[in-house]
């Protein structure tokens, strides 16, 4: 399912004093399985930016076409596109409902009018990927961990079955193991179901690690947009627009800085063990 | 001196169903000693349901413990004489900036603390301008909130707890929901806080680069202290902060690999100019 974003801008509050411009003039074309990460500081556009990916706001002039259809359009089947293009907000266990873990992976799936039985098969389905055990279906869901319950709210999700899953901020608050499990079984998710991902993140170093190509957002603009190893080269701009390279990436300038033959071209820490052992003659 | 001591002190939540009965105990935390003195910074690491929130309410009396005793500034938080006191002894800074503030202006939501306290209005207005300028946020003083980044607003939190004047503050996951320059600035305005004001500061994070400059760290696993020290003596133990489903800096997890490979690098490396250093020795 291919995404494009053609010349979109968006404006809070048009015609009004509160006037403010969110998107301004972006282009993005997202093909089938990508992971993309998308980053920015806080107010950059990255979250109004997924809202129009599956319409829940709509543009102030240009478009967002999906599959070629232009996805404002008077009599465009917005419920399918959410079906679609599934998005997870920030605190997303903020929003679980029911009374046990099950039904409320089974909301959304019922929602799209699915029969009982294929509903029930796909939140079972949902619940293992996500890696959550059957001894926890019919706990409430009150009762499990933090990580836990943001991974039931992203089942919930998953079981619509999404050919673009968007999640904003989906380890704020986790443990560094929590955060890398939930990284590591978006990948798999990905891998297995062919399902395009695009992660919101102010982790540098996560969208360096799991992401293949990430999107810059400053100032309502897309300020780059290509592979982590080529936007991470823009250490300047990137400090400058309240981001940053990661820490490693970090550590290699200064490495250089401190007249070390090594690469500033790093952004994980396994490249930047071989690339310090490789200058020091190992 | 120390600011606050806990003797023994032991949690359990009691979950209920719905007619009331019990069905079960939760030890959130299990028999815990420790002291903090004045004036240091402490770190509290722990995966989540590790008990370090827990921990931190029992520090302002928002919990009180099940069995053992909290003592802030030598005063028993059970006793119900002390509540007050404790509380402007220990001020409170959460996770969501969003859920602390509640002025309309910046300097208003500072100023609504110390008149609480029933400070005078002339002492709150000088307050609100000598914490806003603690934090670097005086410039926006005639701001509304909801204009600020996130950065920005955890600091105005951060400030409208320095007005009521505590000698500790309990930053509970403070930059869990910041861009990296917001990290940056409320780190930054914290350690001045400690450093400058000589405030206790007790820090909790999942963030492991920054800790690296407090006194001490302490791990919590299971309700229990699992580990304590500098942050370079827990820092030296890779494989068991990984076992504790906890990480290390970025620099410290390359410097340990490199010495896994054979150059000679001691354990324990936080900083890049510690890495840059040691990798000078080996050349």
């Amino acid at each position: 399912m291919s995404i494009i974003v053609n010349h979109l801008t968006y404006r809070y509050n048009p015609g009004t004093a509160m006037e403010s411009t969110a998107l301004d003039d972006i282009n993005l074309k997202i093909e089938d399985g990508e992971f993309i990460g998308l980053i920015g500081h806080t107010g950059s556009g990255k979250s109004t930016l997924v809202q129009q990916l599956n319409g829940i706001l709509k543009p102030t002039s240009g478009g967002v076409y999906v599959d070629g259809a232009d996805i404002s359009d008077e009599g465009y089947n917005l419920k399918k596109l959410r079906g679609e293009v599934g998005l997870v907000f920030q605190y997303p266990e903020h929003q679980l409902f029911e009374t046990d873990v099950f039904s409320d992976v089974c909301f959304g799936p019922k929602n799209l009018g699915l029969s009982k039985k294929e509903t029930e098969l796909r939140a079972y389905e949902a619940l293992k990927q996500v890696g959550i055990e059957d001894d926890y279906f019919y706990q409430s869901p009150f009762d499990l961990s933090g990580g836990q319950k943001r991974r039931v709210a992203i089942a919930g999700v998953l079981a619509m079955k999404p050919k673009v899953l968007i999640l904003d901020e989906p380890t704020a608050g986790l443990d560094p193991k929590g955060r890398d499990e939930l990284l590591e079984k978006l990948t798999a998710i990905r891998k297995d179901t062919g399902c395009t991902i695009i992660l919101v993140s102010h982790s540098m170093e996560d969208v360096a690690r799991y992401a293949d190509r990430i999107v810059v957002m400053h100032k309502g603009k897309i300020a780059f947009d290509d592979t982590p190893s080529e936007v991470f080269k823009h250490r300047d701009e990137l400090k400058e627009m309240g981001l940053g390279v990661p820490n490693i990436t970090e550590t290699m300038y200064e490495l250089k800085a401190a007249g070390f033959p090594v690469s500033t071209d790093i952004i994980t820490v396994d490249t930047a063990v071989k690339e310090i052992l490789r200058a020091m003659g190992k | 001196m120390s600011i606050i001591q806990t003797d023994n002190l032991t949690f359990e939540y009691i979950r209920r169903d719905e007619e009331g009965n019990v069905e079960g105990i939760t030890t959130a935390v299990d028999n815990v000693s420790l002291e903090i003195n004045r004036g240091e910074f402490v770190a509290i690491l722990g995966h989540n349901g590790s008990g370090k929130s827990t921990l931190a309410k029992h520090l302002n009396a928002i919990l009180f413990p099940t069995e053992g005793t909290v003592f802030v500034d030598g005063k028993d938080t059970k006793e119900d004489a002390n509540l007050w006191n404790v509380r402007e002894t220990v001020g409170m800074v959460f996770q969501n900036p969003d859920n602390q503030i509640i002025g309309q202006v910046v300097e208003e939501d500072v100023g609504f603390g110390p008149e609480n306290q029933g400070v005078p209005t002339e002492e709150i207005w000088q307050r609100m301008e000598e914490s806003l300028k603690a934090v670097g946020m005086y410039e926006f003083r005639k701001k509304s909130p909801n204009r600020l980044s996130g950065g920005q607003k955890q600091r105005v939190s951060i400030a409208g707890v320095l007005a009521m004047h505590p000698k500790c503050i309990v930053l509970d996951e403070p930059t869990a929901m910041l861009d990296p320059i917001g990290r940056k600035e409320v780190i930054r305005a914290v350690r001045a806080l400690n450093d400058v004001e000589k405030i206790t500061a007790i820090l909790i994070t999942h963030y492991m680069d920054e800790i690296v400059h407090a006194d001490k760290v302490i791990v919590m696993d299971k309700g229990k202290i699992a580990m304590a020290g500098t942050p370079r003596e827990i820092f030296s133990q890779v494989d068991k902060l990984k076992a504790l489903s906890l990480d290390v800096p970025q620099v410290t997890m390359c410097a340990h690999e490199l010495k896994k490979a054979g150059l000679p690098i001691p354990d324990g490396i936080l900083t890049n100019e510690e890495l840059i250093k040691a990798l000078k020795q080996c050349q």
